[in-house]
């Protein structure tokens, strides 16, 4: 049997409100890392953590440019992460809610996040080794 | 699936939100014979402390529930390995996803 | 594979949503052919209650036409053969009354949530 699992998680949170996200973007890596296959269905609020016009700036009381601050996106931790994905000879398949984007306006993700509905969740969850729901509070 | 396996991540500070109920949960499991794994993540770490007053870390060990700290959780509050509770073992993130991996149930709170 | 969907969080952007998005999410996966059942507990006990009215709501010129209805949203799971359960202590903590209630609810005592998640496959925490 392989050791190389089927992952699914659910995210709920939007952009810079909640460490959830970044737990949750680590949790994704490490099992990327490790060789497993990995689904996202992003619901709600994470359905901006992929939205391409996330811009980054400087920090003026850090005395930093926008280059020096270099400030996180999740926009680029996902891109990041579906890049490793595929250079680990696996796959990671990020669906955005599609209601939940038309709501929000977060029309344009980064490449490789597709557009989907709670239909790819179940279809996901059913192909699934696992299901880990990290729901928003 | 397997059968009464489990882990529970909590995320929530338990100063800040009431953790008795998933703590109860996680002894429940114990009792029904449940493997249980509690894996403590972001502000869920500051119940780690040895020094902590009413973490309800006790009554989990007392029932056989592992407990796990994140190393990153740990280390960016400021929670040194010395400091932790006997009951408390940090371990890295990658623990989570071995045991979703092993297919145990997998709750976040 | 069997999934029971544990929801606790109550109201949260209900208004803005129209619906508790969670609800919704299960509603669309019955209709997919999941075979599911909910829990609810904490606050979330709360949305058994026939008499939640949130209409009313307005900025200006709109009126919220479609305002959410958690009641009417458990009470189609149910009807989809979709078993609803809630925790006793729950509902007695937050005072709430048999008789102000939907019916079709299935009340489980907190002690027996474990022995309801063997039932299931997987456990999905909202």
């Amino acid at each position: 049997m392989s050791d190389r699992k089927v992952l699914t998680f659910v995210l709920m949170d939007a952009p810079f409100e909640s460490a959830r996200t970044s737990t949750a973007l680590r949790l994704i890596q490490t099992a990327l890392d490790r060789g497993h296959a990995v689904n996202v269905f992003a619901y709600e609020g994470a359905v901006a953590l992929a939205f391409a016009q996330q811009k980054a700036h400087a920090n003026a009381v850090h005395g930093c440019n926008a280059q020096e601050e270099n400030h996180p996106l999740p926009s680029t931790w996902i891109a990041e992460l579906i890049a490793t994905a595929a250079a680990a000879g696996t796959r990671l398949d990020w669906v955005n809610c599609g209601l939940c984007v038309d709501e929000r306006g977060v029309n344009e993700a980064v490449a490789g996040v597709r557009r989907g509905s709670p239909v790819d969740l179940w279809t996901m969850a059913q192909a699934s080794d696992n299901v880990l729901v990290i729901a928003t509070r | 699936m397997a059968a009464g396996r489990s882990v529970l991540i909590a995320s929530e500070d338990p100063f800040e939100h009431d953790a008795s109920r998933l703590h109860a949960l996680a002894i429940q499991l114990r009792r029904a014979g449940h493997e249980v794994t509690l894996f403590l993540v972001q502000n869920a770490v500051l119940a780690a402390r040895a020094t902590c007053a009413r973490s309800g870390l006790p009554a989990l060990r007392e029932a056989a529930v592992e407990i796990l700290a994140d190393d990153f959780s740990l280390r960016e509050r400021g929670i040194a390995a010395l400091e932790l509770h006997s009951a408390v073992n940090a371990a890295p993130l990658y623990v989570v996803i071995q045991l979703l991996a092993a297919g145990r149930k997998a709750l976040w709170t | 594979m069997k999934v029971l969907h544990v929801v606790e969080t109550a109201y949260r952007a209900t208004l803005e949503e129209q619906d508790d998005t969670v609800l919704w999410l299960l509603q669309v996966l019955r209709v997919a052919g999941a075979e599911l059942a909910v829990l609810l507990q904490g606050s979330a006990v709360s949305y058994i209650l026939r008499t939640q009215d949130a209409s009313g709501l307005a900025f200006g010129g709109w009126h919220q036409t479609r305002p959410p209805n958690m009641a009417t949203q458990l009470a189609a799971l149910i009807h989809d053969g979709v078993p609803v359960y809630a925790v006793e202590e729950d509902i007695t903590d937050r005072g709430i009354r048999e008789s102000r209630c939907i019916g079709g609810i299935r009340p489980l005592t907190r002690a027996r949530v474990v022995e309801l998640f063997d039932g299931f496959d997987q456990v999905w925490q909202w």
